[in-house]
């Protein structure tokens, strides 16, 4: 049985069809990257992973289950920006979680249960390379090590899928290497299922063990909102090479242009 | 050196504070000048005493008792009208705090409360003031009422509105760690609203102070606003043109302690909202 079950997933705004005919099945650990043109509706489909976008039709099954239709601690989820939060300093960013799992009340904790958690917090703090910034506040740190931050948050609950929405979209390229090697060691360590959008097909192709493209298959001309994106090549990575490269680059093209002409007669 | 478009041109420091005291200077020169030529015609003039005469009358009513009372008037007026302005404003702060978060952060309580609260503030305070006088007497509680009914709809408005522009990201991330609605509030919402509220505590403190004054003109036997209009009666402008000044003294302090407390309390929110003094 598949860890995560994609069955006949559709998704529309009132007359504006986004996704359809989407199917697919995700084992446990898998890394998944998500490239496609803007707008194709690769957010919609994370944020129903995440719950906070219901489907129109069909289903999402996790561990044989409907997924929530509502956030919870079993998906982080690191976004491009406003990941953390900006009233708490790093480490008080990483301590928030174990702080209110243990004081459902009060929704702060004191004394020797405050420092265990600290104790905790700072380890995190060092896996991602920010324990000289432990009581910097968010607006004191570069876009890299806010990203940082917002990944190491997301994982202090151990969810089960760790979803990221072009997470480093904002970040110089020097910066976004370092990054890939974050992700990639922390999926390594936890094993992790993790879906990751990203504008970047190199960067998709780079990092984890599957490829999916959304695109749409039908276009109509008249009506570039009649017909959903779907997936349209899903790739076990690691044995792709510069044919698939070029295939989806060249497949990305036709959707690319009816962007432009869509944006050139808005 | 080129020169900058006008928009980009900043003063220095110096420059700044010359800059800033000019007009200041320069209304003292103009009320100077005008005040001795109306003196000079007529030495009894009441209209625009000069500033000895101000001083001389201060100097009474700030460190001489009262012969009536044995009181000392500024102090006694100054206390009784800053203790019914900090108690509106901590009321309404308080009330303001509480449904702006709610109404923001819970879609059913928007839903039941929001069309009131907006109905609430189109009505005119002033022209529920005899209720107040009927229903409370004409003692303090009155007075401070009318300054809750005065500023809270606002503050609740605006608070109401900086809870939504919370961005939808962070409440997700709350979520996704586990929080629940209550955790999401009081850890989320409350801690970043509260720089918010002082904000607004800050633009309403001028219209507290209006109400305040109205309230102590109509009944009071203490207040700044109470002096004013009772010494009007007899032209005493060397008593109302220093009480004007003094009150406008103690709005400046209030919002310079209200700025300070800020940038103090919340580091993280000067950064984000850049604001400067
Ligand atoms: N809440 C919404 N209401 C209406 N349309 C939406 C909403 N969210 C997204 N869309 C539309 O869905 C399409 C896909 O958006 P999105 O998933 O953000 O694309 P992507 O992330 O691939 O760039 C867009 O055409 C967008 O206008
Ligand atoms: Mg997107």
């Amino acid at each position: 049985m598949s860890y995560i079950s994609i069955k006949k997933l559709w998704k529309s705004y009132g007359g504006n069809i986004v996704l359809e005919h989407v199917n697919a099945s995700v084992g446990k650990g898998e890394f998944i990257t998500i490239v496609g043109t803007s707008g194709c509706g690769k957010t919609t489909f994370l944020n129903m992973l995440l719950g906070t976008e219901s489907a129109s039709k069909g289903e999402i099954l996790l561990e044989g289950a409907l997924i929530p239709d509502e956030p919870n601690e079993d998906r982080g989820i690191v976004f491009q920006k406003y990941s953390v939060f900006p009233h708490l300093t790093a480490l008080q960013n990483l301590m928030i979680p174990k702080e209110l799992e243990s004081a459902k009340l009060l929704c702060k904790v004191f004394g020797a249960k405050r420092k265990t958690i600290a104790a905790v917090a700072r380890e995190m703090l060092a896996m991602v390379g920010l324990e000289q910034a432990a009581d910097r506040y968010p607006h004191e740190l570069s876009g890299g090590m806010q990203q940082r931050l917002a990944i190491a948050q997301a994982l202090m609950k151990r969810p089960k899928i760790l979803l990221l929405d072009e997470p480093f979209g904002a970040l110089d390229p020097g910066i976004r290497k370092d990054m890939h090697k974050l992700i990639l060691d922390i999926w390594k360590k936890t094993q992790i299922n993790v879906f990751m959008i990203t504008h970047d097909i190199k960067e998709g192709f780079h990092l984890g063990t599957r490829l999916w493209v959304f695109d749409k298959v039908r276009h109509d001309p008249d009506a570039p909102n009649a017909y959903g994106a779907t997936i349209t090549y899903d790739i076990p990575l690691g044995k792709c090479d510069a044919q698939i490269y070029n295939e989806i680059d060249t497949s990305l093209e036709q959707s690319r242009k009816e962007l432009d002409i869509l944006e050139t007669t808005l | 050196m080129l020169s900058k478009r006008l928009i980009n041109k900043k003063p220095s420091v110096v420059a700044r504070v010359a800059l800033g005291m000019l007009p200041f200077i320069a209304t003292l020169i103009v009320y100077m000048w005008f005040s001795d030529i109306r003196l000079e015609a007529n030495p009894n003039d009441k209209l625009m005493p000069s500033f000895s005469t101000m001083g001389d009358t201060m100097n009474r009513m700030a460190f001489v008792p009262s012969k009536r009372s044995g009181e000392y008037l500024l102090l006694v007026d100054t206390l009784a009208s800053l203790n019914r302005l900090l108690l509106g404003v901590f009321i309404s702060a308080l009330i303001g705090l509480t449904f702006g978060i709610l109404n923001g952060a819970i879609p059913l309580m928007r839903a039941k409360l929001s069309p009131y609260v907006t109905a609430l503030s189109l009505i005119p305070p002033m022209a529920i003031l005899p209720i107040l006088f009927i229903v409370f007497g004409l003692g303090e509680v009155s007075k401070v009422m009318l300054i809750v009914i005065g500023i809270t709809p606002f503050l609740i408005r605006d608070l109401q509105a900086r809870t939504l522009e919370l961005p939808r990201e962070q409440l997700i991330k709350a979520q996704t760690i586990g929080a629940n609605s209550w955790q999401v509030i009081v850890r989320v919402i409350l801690p970043q609203i509260m720089p918010r509220l002082l904000v607004a505590v800050r633009l309403s403190l001028g219209t507290a102070w209006l109400f305040l004054i109205a309230a102590e003109a109509i009944a009071s036997t203490e207040g700044l606003g109470y002096r004013i209009f009772l010494v009007r009666r007899y032209l005493s402008m060397d008593v109302i043109l220093p009480y004007v000044v003094w009150i406008a003294l103690l709005a400046f302090l209030l919002d310079w302690l209200l700025r300070e407390l800020s940038s103090r309390l919340y580091p993280w929110f000067q950064a984000q909202s850049g604001d400067k003094p």
